[in-house]
């Protein structure tokens, strides 16, 4: 079974390790944010200006002011902070930052990332994700393995236009975990009920498979 | 003390003119500087290069001057949720430059602090590298960013006095802290203006000497993009 991204964001959390600081990039990575251990203290950075982000507010309790790099309204927790947004990016380049998670449309062999334009069909903009790509030391990319046609997104080499090169350490898709070496993307884990066969046959970069490989846990 | 209030948003923007480089502080629709943007529809000024880390939304924000075609160029890292942006950027209409946010945010801030450029890796490998002077420093490739050069900057605080200093609120401080004192001339609109000596020298996160024009907007609606909330159970 495929994972769902409610499932991808559980086995991205388990990498969430104590006193990090986080950024989360907005889709699959945001529900991270949820599945979290409650044992661990963890602050999460959005780049438009605040650390220490908490949940949602409550209905009738939403601040115009108080956004997340998402646009959604938020809270904050208990030594939280603002800043401007060069603020922000200082201590992002400066890598105070330990672990940014993030989507992409591609991600090839070699750690490059594809994940703001379309040529000719889609050109929102890069927001943050440069900055956060070229700097972050940990990048763990959230995203489906095949896109809707069932074409690898996990390639040889990037097709659309590149976010950031040789940046990606991790990727957790629907069928797998992955890490990016030298050679290609090395399997970690399998989705449960998901063979190796699957993962060969969804993933076009060059995949290394060493002895067994374990299924994921999820919870 | 050295006197910035001006009575009003068509004061305070009366001079600018057809064809100048405005930077707009704000992300998204937060902390944007919504009286005075009113006042440039208003002011059928064209030809407008804007610097802006966000466009509006169709109805609201700079969507507003989009609508009325007085935008000839945007720099913006992010242009999403505006259907009439992306028409206009499609056919040509509008010229775009997206620009990485922290780099956005650090073009702002070194012509604030007069810096005339700097080097970032943010970019590096990328089309946005292109045409750029590439060096390495510790190991790592990085590219030359130059810093904004604008006409304007049209900044939005929560509080403001009479000397211009201003205190933001929340994450409404973004991108308006960065261009305060980029621009030849910085306008600065505030949801209160008090008297100078009324706010605390020791809160003040920019000073004074950033702004050259005060007002207090006549209305801010603070419209919410995302309005995400959760139940009290």
């Amino acid at each position: 079974m495929a994972l769902t991204k409610e499932d991808i964001a559980k086995r991205i959390a388990k990498e969430v390790k104590d006193k990090y600081f986080v950024n989360l990039g907005i889709g699959i990575p945001t529900l991270v944010a949820n599945y979290v251990r409650e044992d661990i203290s963890v602050e999460f950075q959005s780049e438009n200006g605040v650390l220490g982000m908490g949940p949602f507010p409550f209905e009738g309790e939403e601040d115009a002011d108080v956004i997340n790099a998402g646009k959604q309204t938020i809270t904050t927790l208990p030594g939280a902070s603002f800043f401007d947004s060069a603020f922000s990016f200082g201590m992002i380049r400066s890598q105070k930052v330990d672990l940014t998670i993030l989507g992409a449309m591609e991600v090839s062999e070699n750690g490059d990332i594809a994940n703001w334009k379309i040529p000719g069909k889609m050109v929102k903009g890069m927001g943050g994700a440069m900055d956060l790509v070229a700097s972050a030391e940990n990048i763990i990319v959230a995203m489906m393995h095949v896109n809707k046609a069932g074409e690898s997104k996990l390639l040889k080499r990037c097709s659309l236009p590149l976010t950031g090169v040789g940046c990606v350490k991790k990727v957790v898709t629907e069928l797998a975990v992955l890490e990016i070496v030298p050679e290609g993307f090395k399997l970690l884990e399998r989705a449960p009920g998901v063979s190796v066969e699957d993962i060969k046959k969804a993933t076009e970069g060059n995949l290394i498979i060493e002895g067994t490989i374990p299924e994921m846990v999820i919870n | 003390m050295i006197n910035k209030k001006v009575a009003s948003v068509s004061d305070a923007l009366k001079d600018i003119q057809n064809g100048q480089t405005i930077m707009l502080g704000g992300f998204g629709l937060c902390g944007i500087p919504e009286n005075s943007i009113a006042e440039l529809v208003k002011l059928e000024v064209t030809d407008l290069t804007c610097i802006s880390n966000n466009a509006g939304v169709d109805d609201f924000g700079l969507g507003l001057l989009l609508q009325k075609r007085q935008i000839k160029k945007m720099i913006s890292s992010y242009v999403g949720e505006n259907a009439e942006f992306e028409r206009q950027m499609l056919s040509g209409e509008l010229e775009v430059e997206l620009t990485p946010q922290g780099t956005l945010a650090e073009k702002c801030r070194a012509a604030q602090a007069g810096i005339p450029a700097f080097f970032t890796p943010a970019g590096y490998g990328t089309e946005v590298a292109e045409g750029k002077e590439a060096r390495e420093f510790n190991g790592k490739m990085h590219i030359m960013e130059e810093a904004f050069k604008a006409d304007f900057s049209i900044v939005k605080a929560w509080k403001g006095d009479e000397a211009g200093n201003l205190i933001f609120k929340g994450t409404a401080r973004n991108f308006n802290a960065c261009m305060a004192g980029a621009a030849k001339i910085t306008i600065a609109e505030v949801e209160e203006l008090v008297p100078a000596g009324v706010l605390d020298p020791n809160q003040i996160h920019i000073p004074g000497i950033m702004v050259q024009r005060i007002f207090q907007g006549e209305k801010f609606e603070k419209r919410i993009e995302q309005r995400t909330v959760r139940q009290k159970n």
